[in-house]
């Protein structure tokens, strides 16, 4: 089977707009409502990055904190979030999913175990945070042996040399993150200078995906749509926050905030 | 695994920053920050090896921190209990009353060196806090101090330290409100302003060139304590070297000097608080705040909480390099519990003209049970890192006084 995330990606260029990805927390707020906030976006998304909740982690801003909390709070574990995978493969075959977290909830379960868990349930790809280039090569070696794709990070500090390595390696998806940050805090950078960046990248690797997060709102996505796919998150899980707040359903406002997003890159 | 001779503790790890084979250490961190730490571990290197540098860490050690710290035998006590000659290396009389003076004043001159304007650093008992203010403000830096709030509240002659030292003292009240979520928030800011700031971490924890560089700094405590165990016995008697363990920075600066000695000759106990003991309690190793490490985490692998009435030791990790000295049996590590902590803080304040912290009371209590126990020729040194002002209200809350 060819990798359904290289698909995508010449899908979505082909209707000449970029990728749309979510990311949410699995199990936020609890796992009902994250398969279901899951299901709803499905038809509007291309491909679902879901995190896997840590109580340590170290490069997520507020709203992700936030998220994580809640679904630590209500119990979620490495063994739901597989069965959840499984669920929405089902239901959303051609949908490719992310799992991404950090290296502590793989190592404690187990790299070789974990990976064939991921291959088992329809895992499509990975996000490891804090497992960066070339501590990461080994790792990225088995998802490749597994058919899962390892996405490799480049920050606004990567150097062009090291870009050059990490593109090198990389799979068919590679995640640019837009500024020095944590994620999901308001742009510090204009959406002029994260394209020159994303070219930089694009110039370095044409035949790469590379798609862009961090900072991504409403009303900073339009304006990064040449790019070959955008990733939002915090914004969603401030939507989760907020609809808990006043009490509203989650589901029907992720599902609309969605909506608005993917219309602004059509 | 075998520790190699003549070769510093903080270097022997391999060119990804791992010790042991790769059981810890390391750099878990964001793409973001490897650039940053990269940088940072160029320029440490470049500056533990300039002459100019150490000429300045010295000066401050010196004028700045006071200089040596006092070595004596403890009469009252050793007589007391029966046993081991017991000595004290009073680490506490330096200017900033802990240890974390070294570390903190190390961080400040790089941060200077690197040309970076801010400087950010986690604290729990608030001594790395506090002397990281003071150090910042001594070399006209900004200071941004991360501290669970639960710390806030019972460290709070510290946190006051820090204020009039004009540094920004930032409440951390995710998780436990303690230690590790100050930590993690801490690499949080520095992920977000690693372009700006230098990341003064408070223990021999982290990525490798911040345990590196702490331990580094730390390390003058043992290089003092040779030279005055040669002066008072004219050579390196049979020694135990008792020390707390936290995040395990005291404990590396009191022991670097000594690795290489037969562990016979020079052994190394490290003691830890009862519910926050990683390496006492063969505890799983898992990856936090960027190394591998001995560490309390759940069946599922989240950090797990701890509980201490010492703040600076209500940490679920430890130091890569304890780990280290662990798989080669080259230290011992054991614990005590708050009682036994507060137990020996009232024995040694009534014999001795010491008030210790809370977190040296640990290892006071260890001298305490294991000196009967030894002869007359054994000699027993425990490193007293910090002054109790900071746990006046703690101690007589528990026990009802505090000696003046």
């Amino acid at each position: 089977m060819k990798n359904s995330i290289d698909n995508i990606f010449k899908e979505a260029k082909k209707q000449n707009r970029p990728a749309l990805i979510s990311y949410t927390v699995c199990g936020d707020n609890n796992k009902e409502n994250s398969l279901n906030i899951l299901n709803s976006i499905s038809e509007n998304i291309d491909i679902a990055e879901w995190g896997i909740a840590h109580n340590c982690p170290t490069a997520d801003g507020k709203e992700i904190q936030n998220s994580s909390y809640r679904a630590l709070t209500n119990g979620i574990k490495l063994k739901n979030i597989f069965q959840m995978v499984k669920k929405y493969k089902k239901n959303n075959f051609s949908k490719p999913i992310i799992l991404m977290g950090y290296y502590q909830m793989i190592f404690n379960y187990g790299e070789v175990k974990f990976i064939k868990k991921c291959k088992e349930v329809g895992v499509d790809g990975l996000i490891v945070v804090d497992l960066s280039y070339p501590d990461n090569k080994d790792f990225a070696k088995l998802c490749k042996k597994n058919s899962i794709c390892f996405v490799q990070l480049i920050a606004p500090t990567t150097s062009k040399q090291r870009m050059k390595e990490i593109l090198k390696v990389s799979d068919t998806m590679v995640y640019m993150i837009s500024m020095i940050s944590t994620t999901g805090s308001a742009l510090k950078v204009t959406t002029k200078k994260i394209i020159e960046n994303y070219k930089i990248v694009k110039k370095i690797s044409p035949s790469k995906n590379v798609v862009i997060g961090f900072g991504i709102t409403e009303k900073t996505i339009g304006k990064l749509k040449s790019a070959d796919g955008l990733v939002v998150g915090s914004a969603i899980c401030k939507e989760i926050s907020k609809s808990l707040k006043h009490r509203q359903n989650p589901v029907t406002n992720v599902s609309k905030l969605v909506k608005k997003l993917k219309s602004k890159i059509l | 695994m075998k520790l190699k001779k003549g070769i510093n503790i903080i270097d022997q790890h391999d060119k990804f920053g791992f010790y042991c084979n790769g059981k810890f250490g390391g750099n878990f961190v964001a793409e973001t920050a490897r650039k940053p730490i990269e940088d940072l571990s160029k320029l440490f290197e470049k500056l533990r090896r300039s002459k100019k540098f150490l000429k300045k860490r010295d000066f401050y050690f010196k004028h700045y921190l006071g200089g040596e710290t006092p070595f004596f035998k403890l009469n009252n006590l050793t007589k007391y209990l029966g046993g081991a000659q017991i000595w004290c290396k009073d680490v506490s009389a330096i200017n900033g009353d802990a240890h974390k003076a070294y570390h903190a004043t190390v961080n400040a001159l790089i941060c200077k060196e690197s040309g970076k304007k801010f400087i950010a650093g986690d604290t729990g008992a608030g001594m790395f806090g506090k002397n990281l203010a003071l150090a910042a403000k001594e070399m006209k830096l900004s200071a941004k101090i991360f501290m669970g709030t639960k710390d806030i509240s019972r460290q709070a002659p510290n946190v006051k330290f820090m204020r009039e030292a004009g540094a920004e003292v930032v409440p951390v009240d995710s998780g436990s409100k303690t230690l590790v979520d100050a930590v993690s928030e801490c690499m949080r800011h520095y992920v977000s302003n690693c372009d700006t700031t230098h990341l003064a971490v408070g223990s021999a924890i982290g990525a490798n060139i911040f345990l590196k560089i702490c331990a580094w700094s730390t390390s003058q405590i043992s290089r003092e304590l040779k030279r005055q165990l040669i002066k008072e016995f004219g050579e390196i008697p049979k020694l135990k070297l008792i020390n707390v363990i936290g995040g395990g920075s005291s404990a590396l600066g009191f022991w670097n000097e000594f690795i290489d000695y037969d562990k016979k000759h020079v052994e190394l106990i490290g003691v830890e608080a009862k519910y926050a003991a990683p390496l006492a309690t063969n505890a799983k190793v898992a990856i936090l705040h960027g190394a591998a490490q001995y560490c309390l985490t759940d069946k599922e692998g989240q950090i797990a909480e701890t509980h201490s009435l010492s703040a600076g030791l209500d940490y679920p990790g430890s130091s890569p390099l304890h780990g280290l000295l662990k798989d080669t049996k080259r230290a011992r590590y054991t614990l005590a519990s708050d009682k036994e902590a507060l137990n020996a803080f009232k024995l040694v304040s009534k014999l001795e003209n010491l008030r210790p912290s809370l977190e040296p009371a640990h290892a006071w209590s260890e001298c305490i049970r294991i000196a009967p126990k030894l002869k007359k020729s054994d000699v027993i040194v425990v490193n007293n890192c910090g002054k109790g002002y900071k746990d006046k209200k703690i101690y007589i809350e528990n026990i009802g006084y505090y000696p003046e």
